[in-house]
């Protein structure tokens, strides 16, 4: 384990803390004792190639995997998510890649799907849309992450890739109330779109929430974590701030410069027939869909 | 964040060679595409009215036509015989919505109309009342099973489902009739079908009720808006918490229901129960949805394309009728608009995907 996982200056207190996290799928282990550390409106980044575990890590995190050993801890006490629903009832809301947003909705209709304000209380689910009350919180949410004017009431397929993953960030940091996680936001989107959506995630350490970035995308960690770690075949295999300088070694890291077949093949998928004493690889465990 | 950063990460300022470098596919900026924005937006406005001016157009048409179109016996006809179509496409819509078909309504109206005349004509007929009840449930029931095998029984494919109900549900109605048509309605369905209240006739009446009601459900309340989710995206539906699986059986549930209010229609307005009645009608109904408006790929439209629709059919019909064409005319002519109207709710998506990119463009 080379992660020292020493929380950089000024953020102090860790909100989301996680040891020796372990996780296999039959003969694959996909996660290998990961411990990550998250301090108070922190934006970290988790690194990695295809396979790496990357995928596993924010399952577990967001309750969709549950973790054979290892533990989770939330503001310093220890939490079991079984469910997304216990991650959420927890503060914690995942964005996952591609399946944001609803193009036949509005952005406001987006923003609260599946949590909508209706009345009366007794019609429960057949109550009637209080359309006004959400259209003013939507408006307050806009304001607090400043994000541009979006037409609120037509239907957001009619707006840019940018727009509507704003839309669908906006709507993961409002319901969180401590850890954002976001897997591959800019995966889908073009550059000029994913200014948009950089930008804001940016600014949610302004808004109180503290973010887990999963990223292919070098260049856009670099311009929005303030740390990143890598993950290779389910283990931290190092740390660094993501600058310029630290360029090399994060994609050396990634890619495991150790492994030189690693290197060639670039994605460390196809290891020679030869290697079979090697411990299992985990480089393509099933139910990872990087 | 450093310049020498923003060099690495943006070093192509260009817009087209941006575009083009993130693989995106965005159309390469140019004024020309910019400029047609201003011809799509009309065009789409065009698309969405289109229906609207289909209907319009052919009344006024029919008007010129034919000095019967417009009087009143015969726009009360028209109501009578647009009804049971509107009654079912109501239905359909919800299903339409969430992206799925139900095929069987026409069985239904049919296994309704035999097991209503069955009760009325045996000894523990009791009240018209209950009668009307037991057809309308014999929907919600087949309706139910529909919902549940699609949702249950893994078989995420509601046009084999429901065709397969479609074929159980006729032939029940045959067998339970002997193939025979029953003449034993109760008064209380033959005046649904035939009455009428005011200058209205009853089964109008109940049309624009359920409409409303229609209204309601899918554009006031956090169900409906689930229903336009799911059709609308139904992998990010199950992400966000909403009951995915109960939401699609409801809609097979109300599908049913409208198939087994029309079947009481129908058996009110011919006075009998017969197993081989509504054959197609379940076509009828997804034509009605289809042409006026909802997409047949989900989470678009709403009841008033609906209503559209069904007296789009209901004219040609009748119109075809005034003016002495054989009736062979109207099948194909409502067949040439179902295909004409999912190709243009196709052409509006493609509109709506250029304004989306151009729109990028704009803002960038």
């Amino acid at each position: 384990m080379t992660a020292a996982a020493a929380p950089s200056a000024g953020h102090t207190r860790p909100i989301l803390e996680v040891r020796g996290a372990t996780k296999s799928f039959g003969p694959v282990m996909a996660l290998r004792s990961v411990d990550l550390e998250l301090g108070e409106r922190e934006i970290v980044a988790v690194l990695g190639d295809n396979g790496a575990g990357k995928s596993t890590l924010i399952k577990a995190l967001s309750g969709v995997h549950r973790l054979d050993a290892g533990e989770i801890y939330l503001d310093g006490e220890q939490v079991t998510l079984r469910s997304p629903k216990d991650a959420r009832a927890l503060g914690i809301e995942t964005l996952y890649q591609d399946l944001a947003v609803f193009d036949n909705l509005s952005a406001v209709a987006n923003f609260f799907i599946g949590q909508e304000l209706t009345r009366p209380p007794q019609l429960r689910r057949l109550g009637f849309l209080r359309e006004r009350a959400m259209a003013r919180e939507w408006q307050h949410h806009r304001e607090r992450l400043k994000v541009g004017i979006i037409d609120s009431n037509a239907a957001i397929g009619l707006m840019s890739g940018g727009q509507r993953q704003a839309v669908a960030v906006m709507r993961t940091v409002a319901f969180a109330s401590r850890v954002v996680i976001l897997d591959e936001p800019t995966a889908a989107l073009g550059l000029r779109e994913s200014r948009q959506v950089i930008d804001l995630v940016r600014r949610l350490p302004d808004a109180g929430v503290s973010v887990i970035v999963v990223s292919h995308n070098l260049e856009h960690v670099m311009e929005i974590a303030d740390r990143a770690i890598v993950l290779r075949q389910g283990r931290v295999v190092g740390e660094a701030a993501p600058t310029p300088e630290n360029h090399e070694r994060l994609v050396a890291l990634i890619v495991g410069a150790a492994h030189t077949q690693a290197m060639a093949t670039s994605t460390g998928r196809e290891e020679p027939r030869t290697r079979e004493v090697q411990p299992p690889q985990p480089s393509n465990p099933k139910g990872e869909e990087d | 964040m450093s310049s020498s950063v923003r060099e690495r990460l943006f070093p192509m300022r260009d817009p087209v060679t941006e575009s083009s470098a993130a693989g995106h596919l965005e159309p390469a900026y140019d004024e020309s595409a910019v400029r047609a924005a201003w011809l799509l937006r009309p065009a789409l406005f065009l698309l969405r009215l289109g229906p609207l001016l289909v209907l319009l157009a052919l009344c006024v048409a029919l008007s010129f036509a034919s000095p019967y179109f417009l009087t009143e016996r015969n726009v009360t006809n028209l109501g009578f015989q647009t009804s049971i179509v509107a009654v079912l496409a109501l239905g359909q819509l919800l299903v339409i919505l969430t992206r799925g078909i139900d095929l069987s309504v026409g069985s239904v109206v049919a296994l309704a109309g035999v097991t209503g005349a069955m009760l009325a004509g045996s000894d523990w007929y009791g009240s018209g009342g209950a009668v009307l009840a037991i057809m309308i449930l014999i929907g919600g029931g087949v309706g139910l099973c529909n919902g549940l095998v699609i949702v249950k029984g893994r078989v995420l494919n509601p046009f084999i489902v429901t065709l397969g109900a479609l074929s159980i549900v006729r032939g029940v109605a045959l067998l339970i009739s002997d193939a025979q048509t029953l003449t034993s309605i109760p008064n209380l369905i033959l005046n649904a079908g035939t009455s009428k209240v005011g200058p209205l006739p009853v089964p109008t009446v109940l049309v624009l009720s359920l409409a409303v009601l229609t209204w309601l459900l899918t554009a006031r309340t956090q169900w409906g808006r689930w229903i336009y989710a799911i059709g609308g995206n139904p992998e990010a539906a199950r992400r966000v918490g909403i009951p995915v699986d109960r939401v699609l059986i409801s809609v097979y549930v109300l599908s049913g229901l409208s198939a087994g209010i029309a079947g009481m229609l129908v058996a009110g307005r011919t006075g009998a129960g017969s197993p081989i009645e509504g054959a197609g009608l379940e076509l009828d109904a997804i034509t009605a949805v289809v042409i006026g408006g909802v997409s047949f790929f989900g989470g678009r439209g709403n009841v008033w394309n609906v209503l559209v629709g069904a007296l789009i059919i209901g004219v040609i019909g009748n119109g075809l009728n005034l003016l002495d064409v054989t009736p062979f005319w109207r099948q194909v002519a409502i067949g040439a608009l179902v295909v004409i109207s999912i190709e243009l709710d196709l052409v509006r998506g493609m509109i709506e995907n250029r304004l989306r990119s151009i729109q990028a463009l704009q803002r960038a």
